[in-house]
């Protein structure tokens, strides 16, 4: 039975993990690669690594900090960031990552996910899914729009239309953050989630407002998540990778125990 | 009276997928991999095993092969004697032929590459239990049921049900660890399987050396783990 995957995320800028709210007012929170071995210790069941220093002139320090994440590591580490050729993806696949995520390219050529696909395997290519939700009116939600540039810019693109596209053209998985959860810690847009979930056939990673082990079992069982991803509530210790494994154990969601729990 | 050597493990580069891990992995476990990307290298024909790792489709990986003249290499290796440990595409490419763009594969092993049969969600993406069949030396030191890091949507039917060593079930089930002779594979990633991965790949390099007289140390794979 396949299992339900707990993944820290690391947000990189300048070399450093560091994170924010809703994509501002960036803290550091340490160094990627120390981050990544303490997190694959404590059960990790995979890294994601995301690049949100858009500066093009900092990806030569980008594969080295990839390098010096993926080194030892011993669980998988998806990448994302700034990869806009099928070369640049294979660079950063020579790094030591194991999947990349593609977002802001992918939106502006969105056949760029087909080459991708062809050329590494659609297993290989993560779809990162920004989703802003739209003012509602009394009818009711209206749904969510693609942001993209780390949250900055919107596209007039519907979220869901976007995942089934994306899902058509060779994505093997969406990683889906809602930008108004984001380092809110007030739990996951289960919403989004359900909207998203129900209409594609790859597995779709939840990211954006996890504040407790609570939202983690919500986000799998009503959100419909395959796998569960965090960055704050991990960096500053407010919840141990141990204690989620745990609550979504006992909440009937299968997952890697490790050490002692195994 | 001279301290034999690790031995020397030929992995094969055709251009995707994340080699490094698989290098740190198997240098982990006390093997001394080298990197080759053409059938010209002296060390392919030399090397005592190969490791065939990755990620990628099977009709790009195939023509890259081709192109680098690794498919004759890599036959010629394997009937020189050469340990051949496939891990994901690389076990996929050892059968006949994928349905995957209708690909014809290195043909070492009868069997057919098919999508995973009856999955629930395709690629298979994430930590999935091997189940182990029957006993072998690749196996040793797994423990029946240890969750292994999956990512793909096509698995291996191998013609003969008695090279299937360990299955894994999403959906249907799949054959997730194969060995023939000196052939073996895994669809999972050895090296992104924490402790249980490390714990197999020392047991491949173990194989190797003990056919060919290497001495080699095994380190604990839990404490390289950590």
């Amino acid at each position: 039975m396949l299992l339900r995957r707990v993944i820290p995320c690391l947000d990189v800028a300048g070399g450093r993990v560091v994170k924010g709210t809703r994509f501002v007012d960036l803290v550091d929170q340490g160094d990627p690669a120390e981050l990544a071995a303490r997190y694959a210790v404590e059960g990790a069941d995979e890294l994601v690594f995301l690049d949100i220093d858009a500066a093009p002139e900092a990806r030569g320090t980008l594969l080295a900090a990839i390098r010096r994440t993926s080194h030892r590591l011993f669980v998988p580490l998806t990448v994302g960031g700034g990869v806009r050729t099928t070369a640049e993806m294979r660079a950063v696949l020579r790094a030591g990552a194991d999947k990349v995520a593609l977002n802001t390219a992918a939106v502006a050529d969105p056949d760029l996910i087909r080459r991708c696909a062809w050329r590494f395997g659609r297993q290989c290519v993560v779809v990162a899914i920004d989703a802003r939700a739209r003012a509602g009116t009394s009818a009711g939600p209206a749904g969510w729009e693609v942001v993209i540039r780390g949250g900055r810019t919107g596209t007039g693109l519907d979220v869901i239309a976007w995942a089934r596209q994306a899902t058509e053209r060779g994505a093997g998985e969406l990683l889906l953050t809602s930008i108004d959860r984001d380092g809110t810690r007030a739990g996951f847009d289960l919403a989004l989630l359900r909207a998203v979930t129900s209409v594609v056939d790859v597995p779709v990673i939840a990211s954006g407002g996890a504040g407790g082990v609570g939202d983690m079992v919500a986000a799998i069982t009503e959100g419909g998540a395959d796998a569960v991803l965090a960055a704050s509530i991990f960096h500053r210790g407010l919840v141990s990778i141990a204690q989620v494994k745990a609550g979504l154990a006992a909440a009937g969601v299968p997952v890697r125990r490790t050490g002692v729990a195994a | 009276m001279s301290e034999r050597v690790l031995p020397r493990i030929a992995v094969i580069d055709y251009g995707a997928g994340n080699l490094r891990s698989v290098m740190e992995a198997l240098r982990a476990v006390g093997a001394r991999p080298v990197v080759v990307d053409r059938g010209t290298d002296r060390r392919l024909a030399g090397a005592p095993a190969l490791v065939v790792p990755g990620v990628g489709a099977s009709g790009p990986a195939m023509r890259r092969l081709r192109r680098h003249g690794l498919d004759t290499a890599i036959h010629d290796a394997v009937a020189g004697g050469a340990w051949y440990l496939g891990i994901c595409l690389g076990l996929q490419l050892l059968f006949d032929e994928s349905v995957e763009d209708d690909t014809r594969l290195l043909g070492l092993l009868p069997g057919r590459v098919e999508p995973i049969p009856d999955a629930p969600r395709l690629p298979h993406i994430g930590w999935n239990q091997v189940e182990v069949r029957r006993a072998h030396p690749l196996v040793a030191h797994l423990t029946d049921g240890a969750p292994a890091y999956f990512v793909h949507s096509y698995a291996g039917r191998p013609a003969s049900p008695e090279v299937v060593v360990a299955e894994t079930t999403h959906g249907g089930r799949f054959a997730s660890i194969v060995a023939s002779g000196r052939l073996l594979g895994t669809q999972f990633h050895p090296e992104r399987s924490g402790a249980d991965g490390l714990a197999l790949l020392a047991d491949f390099v173990g194989l190797v050396s003990h056919a060919t007289g290497s001495r080699i140390g095994l380190p604990g794979a839990a404490a390289v783990a950590a």
